[in-house]
């Protein structure tokens, strides 16, 4: 009876100290994220200058469907998703399965060049690229020198261009990130499916379809749906090498946002409304790669 | 490996860690040019980098920017890791039905941009300045609240958690110390390198973060260096060589702690996704 107690005491005692570990973080989590999303909401129900908003019912969605500016930077995000993505992910993984072969010399040095521009600042190396891309430019100059190209290209004020230019830029800061992901999973896989496959006759190609991307699918799904979460928010590129521009051609979701609400005349609620887009578009973007990584399992 | 599969594994590498690298190569060796000479593509190093210090010196206000952001980094990178960590241990090692279902939901924060939250943030600091100056809008704490606290780094300590020696803390409670002193003097010193690992991706994240500075931070004398580096970008006519030195100088301090904590930074973004 006594030790019954005393054991309900310890308990209960325990289930306050085991709270109260974790009740600061909780509530600033709740405070700065939830909270907001949730005033978000009712801001994108509003409308007004500044902060004087007032309820408007469906107004700023009916306006999000026929605003051209805000259909341009959908379809530029949704380029930038369904190109880039791609061609990251499988660069990723090829340069991995390189790196994964034993055999290999200067692995080292391979992994933490390829791994270098992750850690730059965002706005450091966009800075970079622009002068990089800028019409004297050294990518420029470097290519009508191999006589590649025979009048420079117009790499920040055409507007394909300069999509391919920020394309070019998000790849190459992040596709070393995505390939340490990918190489530390390979380093789980069993050397000896290799070895049976190499036995069955299986070429190169035929193991990295057949064998490595089945394996490191779960690995595949998490860089695929980061890689979508972060394309769809993207912002300080296009803000520090194009501006946006040529026109809005290159302009995202993200800064867009922005622009509503601290460059043009600002309008909090329906600069909410189009955040609940990027919201509802990570949300569909998300289920879709689930769905994807699914069926395949099957 | 055949000879043929081997020169083309090399060949790309080589080529993938020339590309990776170029970009940098440029930035240092052009913060040694004059202005000029960067644009022609000059592509050896020059002996102007002191010259370029002394004019971006006169133009921008480097130092205080630089110190801003250190001020704003190591601040979030500690109460980062208390709050974290403290929170990791406690969903694990106090487990319960209430309590995993507040961790879920503490992770669906992730999912939520940060455009959605800019907007709304913007207008409770600029409540918050009616009332409490301090800490409002074009704060260093301003800054720091919303970005101090992430489900990843909760979720981070959590994961290294499961590792962690449970007998240990058994013996500590038998001993006689308090939660809070075994979670201090037996859990954090055994975690030095989660702790290490966390560390480095929050002080990063938190140097180079630039569009909610850009919101919140308005008197040029709060500026951090992402937002002095963006302004520099902006110009009609930039002075090469200067910018690329202001450049460096802001990627050094983060390209040192990677140099020095490569294997623990590797270790802590691949602990995300085990």
């Amino acid at each position: 009876m006594q030790t019954a107690k005393s054991g309900r005491k310890l308990r209960a005692k325990n289930a306050v100290i085991g709270w109260s570990f974790v009740l600061v973080a909780a509530v600033l989590i709740c405070l700065f994220y939830f909270y907001p999303m949730i005033q978000a909401l009712i801001m994108s129900f509003q409308t007004g200058s500044g902060a004087n908003l007032t309820f408007t019912g469906f107004d700023n969605y009916v306006r999000l469907f026929k605003d051209p500016t805000f259909l341009t930077t959908v379809k530029n995000t949704v380029i930038y998703l369904i190109i880039q993505v791609p061609i990251m992910i499988l660069l990723a993984l090829f340069l991995s399965v390189l790196l994964n072969n034993k055999s290999l010399k200067l692995k080292g040095f391979f992994r933490t060049a390829i791994f270098l521009p992750c850690v730059t600042s965002l706005v450091a190396y966009s800075v970079i690229f622009k002068y990089l891309f800028g019409q004297d430019g050294i990518v420029n100059i470097m290519l009508m020198k191999v006589s590649l190209i025979s009048e420079p290209i117009q790499w920040l004020t055409d507007p394909f261009w300069a999509k391919v230019a920020i394309i070019i830029a998000i790849t190459w800061r992040w596709t070393g990130y995505n390939m340490i992901f990918y190489l530390s999973a390979l380093q789980n896989v069993d050397e000896s499916i290799y070895e049976a496959a190499k036995i069955d006759g299986a070429s190169s190609v035929q193991q990295f379809f057949k064998i490595t991307i089945p394996m490191l699918k779960p690995i595949i799904l998490f860089t695929s749906i980061t890689s979508t979460i972060g394309t769809l928010q993207l912002f300080d590129e296009v803000m520090n090498i194009t501006k946006g521009g040529p026109g809005n051609a290159t302009m995202t979701i993200s800064q867009y946002i922005y622009n509503l609400s601290f460059k043009y005349t600002p309008d909090f609620g329906y600069a909410a409304t189009v955040s609940y887009a990027i919201v509802i578009m990570i949300v569909i973007f998300s289920i879709i790669q689930f769905k994807v990584a699914g069926d395949k399992n099957e | 490996m055949s000879n043929l599969k081997r020169i083309f594994s090399y060949t790309v590498l080589i080529i993938a860690s020339i590309v990776s690298i170029f970009p940098f190569l440029w930035m240092i060796v052009s913060s040694t040019n004059k202005s000029v000479e960067v644009t022609k593509g000059k592509l050896l190093p020059g002996s102007h980098f002191i010259e370029n210090l002394h004019n971006l010196l006169d133009t921008v206000d480097l130092v205080p920017a630089l110190m801003n952001s250190a001020k704003i980094s190591i601040t979030t990178t500690i109460l980062g890791m208390l709050i974290a960590s403290l929170a990791g241990y406690g969903f694990e090692i106090f487990k319960s039905k209430s309590k995993d279902f507040l961790f879920n939901f503490l992770l669906l924060s992730m999912m939520i941009p940060f455009a959605a939250l800019m907007v709304p943030l913007f207008r409770m600091f600029g409540n918050i300045s009616q009332n409490m100056p301090m800490i409002g809008i074009d704060t260093m704490s301003a800054v720091i609240l919303p970005t101090v606290t992430t489900a990843f780094l909760i979720f981070f300590f959590r994961q290294s958690t499961k590792m962690f020696p449970k007998e240990i803390l058994e013996a500590g409670r038998i001993d006689g110390l308090s939660e809070l002193g075994i979670f201090l003097r037996i859990y954090v010193p055994t975690m030095k390198t989660t702790y290490a690992a966390a560390a480095i991706i929050t002080f990063m994240a938190s140097w180079n973060s630039y569009l909610w500075p850009l919101v919140i931070l308005q008197s040029p004398e709060n500026q951090t260096i992402p937002l002095l580096i963006s302004n520099l970008g902006s110009s009609y006519s930039p002075d090469f060589g200067m910018n690329m030195t202001a450049i460096v100088i802001a990627t050094l301090p983060v390209a040192l702690i990677f140099f020095i904590m490569q294997k623990h930074f590797v270790a802590g973004m691949m602990g995300s996704v085990k």
